[in-house]
């Protein structure tokens, strides 16, 4: 039993009061320690993703109690690979803030940033379905924190929407959650899904109560189509770089579907079968619409941002939806892909929202012109899924898996459809903002409102993080081969639920 | 005792979710607290009902108990919902004093709503 497991929640949640408590005045000793804890997350789950990658699925027991009694963590690739994301992501997100002193708009961003990252990785460890709420609501709680960072009327109201929308779902998580262990007398993951395929078949209605309950509460944290309708006003208000940290919580929201619908409520059970992917699917082609027809739709850039990541999360859950170990890969290698493709237009979108202003219109040009239309388009080609990134692969794979099931022709005429409905939509936005400029010196009022910011933002420093993830973007495809290995054997690990099992409860058992 | 602890749960989801249809902070508050009341009563209750049986193992008893762990989870949950209240208290009063108004939608202040 490697003590390493624990490590990814321990040290954002001993960093993050040390630096609430301690260096709470020392900005600059803040961002050391913050950028150190973000550097060191990044080594540890390269390490853990290095162990799991062998196929073992390794299992941490908080307090040595064994597995039905006691809270253990899992790591196998999937949780691994979630959690080498975050620290990726976590980290970019880190550089950006602090190059663009975002931490200095309000009060103890580092902190809340910190305790963000630990309840993220504790919902991708952990194997026990109550202990998955408490991380929800640790990441949730630090998001309140960092939606309403800087503060201002708008960002407020649209944070109290987030708050209470989210505090809705936290109760309903509750409901799901009693109303299984009413059935079961269990919430430990294995154990569940030992139990519940034990259950006699004429006995499953409260169950089926159970799982739906929990899928509407994943969905709801996913984004998808009906539960959508918190994200863009809260994303969109929010500061932008937390908004690309954020993009990682619509996928624990994906990631729990995945892990919960093939453990616990597989899709070879009786109880279960087509149970989810009969709702989910629709409601992902839906999503993938709404989303990409929002982009052509938007008048504003953040929200432009905001429904790119509405549409990657639903070619995401198309391929969840479908429920074979060859979709499943695909969704692995697409939540890589389209978490970092959304932090990158998050961040792009702040350059230009600092630059001259959040509506898509006309206006003078900005500083460094050239460069961040450049990043526009890569992110805008990563996002619609066009051919030179992995956006295009990861898209290919969906369609390739999609082959031979029942809704083919459907599945495969929306995501064609609307990726061209995004291409479009990007464009417009593009072309809107980069080439159709005013002349600076036809309104003298603008020219004095924009020069200002221009000197300040002129950091280098501030693009690092935008090509770190765009570098993730181009290795991705690079190494799109091993990339989709790994994928495919993630996949495999899933449906292979005997394993996870028998690590979990294997110690008890004998 | 099924009847009333049901129908309690039955009331304060139905208040709770009342209230937080109405659009105005300080309902809405009232009816998430009133929703959690709801949920820890309907958490309490999965372990089935008994009367007057301890919560713990008792090694050299009858072997009778009723099932601690739905306590643990009502109190894990009774915890983070007062955190919960709180911080949504202040999160409200400060959007209340910056916007001056204490309306949950947007409409007023974006001009395209909530999309889609």
């Amino acid at each position: 039993m490697s003590n390493l497991i624990i490590a990814p929640v321990v040290l954002p949640a001993v960093l993050a009061p040390f630096i609430l408590m301690v260096i709470r005045h020392h900005l600059d000793l803040q961002r050391i320690f913050s950028m150190a804890g973000s550097i060191a997350l990044v080594c540890i789950s390269l390490v853990l993703t290095h162990q799991a990658s062998g196929g073992e699925i390794q299992v941490y027991e908080l307090g040595d109690w064994p597995a039905p009694f006691g809270i253990v963590l899992v790591l196998d690739r999937l949780s691994a690979l979630m959690v080498l994301l975050t620290s990726v992501l976590g980290l970019c997100v880190n550089l950006y803030v602090i190059s663009t002193d975002w931490d200095k708009r309000g009060e103890h961003f580092h902190p809340l940033f910190q305790f963000q990252l630990m309840g993220v990785c504790g919902a991708f460890l952990t194997g026990d379905a109550f202990n998955l709420f408490v991380f929800f609501e640790v990441l949730l709680i630090a998001s309140y924190g960092l939606m309403i960072h800087g503060g201002g009327a708008d960002r407020l109201r649209a944070g109290m929407q987030y708050v209470v929308y989210n505090l809705l779902g936290s109760t309903l998580f509750l409901f799901a959650l009693g109303t299984i262990y009413a059935v079961t007398g269990t919430l430990n993951m294995a154990d569940l899904a030992v139990r519940i395929a034990e259950l006699p078949a004429d006995d499953t209605a409260l169950i089926r109560v159970g799982a739906v309950l929990l899928l509407l509460v994943f969905c709801i944290k996913a984004a998808v189509l009906p539960l959508h309708f918190w994200l863009p006003g809260s994303y969109a208000n929010a500061p932008a770089p937390v908004a690309a940290l954020f993009a990682i919580m619509t996928k624990v929201g994906a990631y729990s579907i995945l892990r919960m619908y093939t453990l616990v409520f597989g899709p070879e059970l009786a109880l279960s079968a087509g149970l989810v992917g009969q709702w989910l699917l629709p409601a992902a082609l839906l999503t993938l619409a709404v989303g990409m027809v929002g982009i052509l739709g938007s008048r504003d850039i953040s929200k432009l941002a905001v429904f790119a990541a509405i549409g990657s999360m639903g070619t995401l859950l198309i391929a969840i939806a479908l429920f074979t170990p060859l979709a499943t890969g695909a969704a692995i290698y697409y939540i890589v892909h389209s978490t970092l493709a959304t932090a990158m237009i998050f961040l792009v979108s702040d350059l230009i929202i600092e630059r001259r202003g959040k509506e898509i219109k006309p206006a003078p040009r900005m500083a460094q012109n050239g460069l961040i239309s450049a990043l526009f388009f890569v992110a805008a080609i990563a996002l619609a899924g066009m051919p030179p990134l992995s956006g295009f692969l990861g898209k290919l794979m969906v369609l390739q898996a999609s082959t031979g099931t029942p809704h083919q022709t459907l599945i495969w005429s929306v995501i064609l459809i609307f990726s061209l409905v995004a291409i479009i939509g990007f464009a417009r936005a593009g072309s809107l903002i980069f080439w159709k400029t005013t002349d600076p010196m036809e309104d003298l009022d603008l020219e004095e409102v924009q020069v200002a910011p221009l000197q300040t933002q002129g950091t280098v420093m501030v693009f690092v993080p935008i090509f770190a993830l765009l570098f993730g973007l181009v290795a991705l495809t690079i190494f799109a081969e091993q990339a989709i290995e790994y994928a495919n054997a993630t996949a495999e690990q899933l449906f292979d639920t005997s394993a996870y099992i028998d690590a979990v409860l294997g110690e008890t058992a004998k | 005792m099924e009847f009333l602890v049901s129908s309690a749960v039955a009331v304060l989801t139905s208040c709770g979710v009342y209230l937080i249809l109405r659009q105005r902070t300080f309902p809405v508050i009232l009816g998430l607290s009133l929703l959690s009341y709801a949920v820890n009563i309907f958490l309490f209750s999965t372990g089935r009902l008994v009367q007057n049986l301890p919560a713990i193992l008792d090694k050299y008893g009858e072997g009778i108990y009723t099932d601690p762990l739905p306590q643990a989870l009502v109190l894990t949950a009774i915890v983070i919902s007062f955190g919960m209240t709180a911080l949504v208290v202040m999160i409200a009063l400060s959007a209340y004093l910056t916007s001056e108004t204490d309306k949950i939608d947007m409409t007023e202040t974006t001009d395209e709503g909530d999309s889609a």
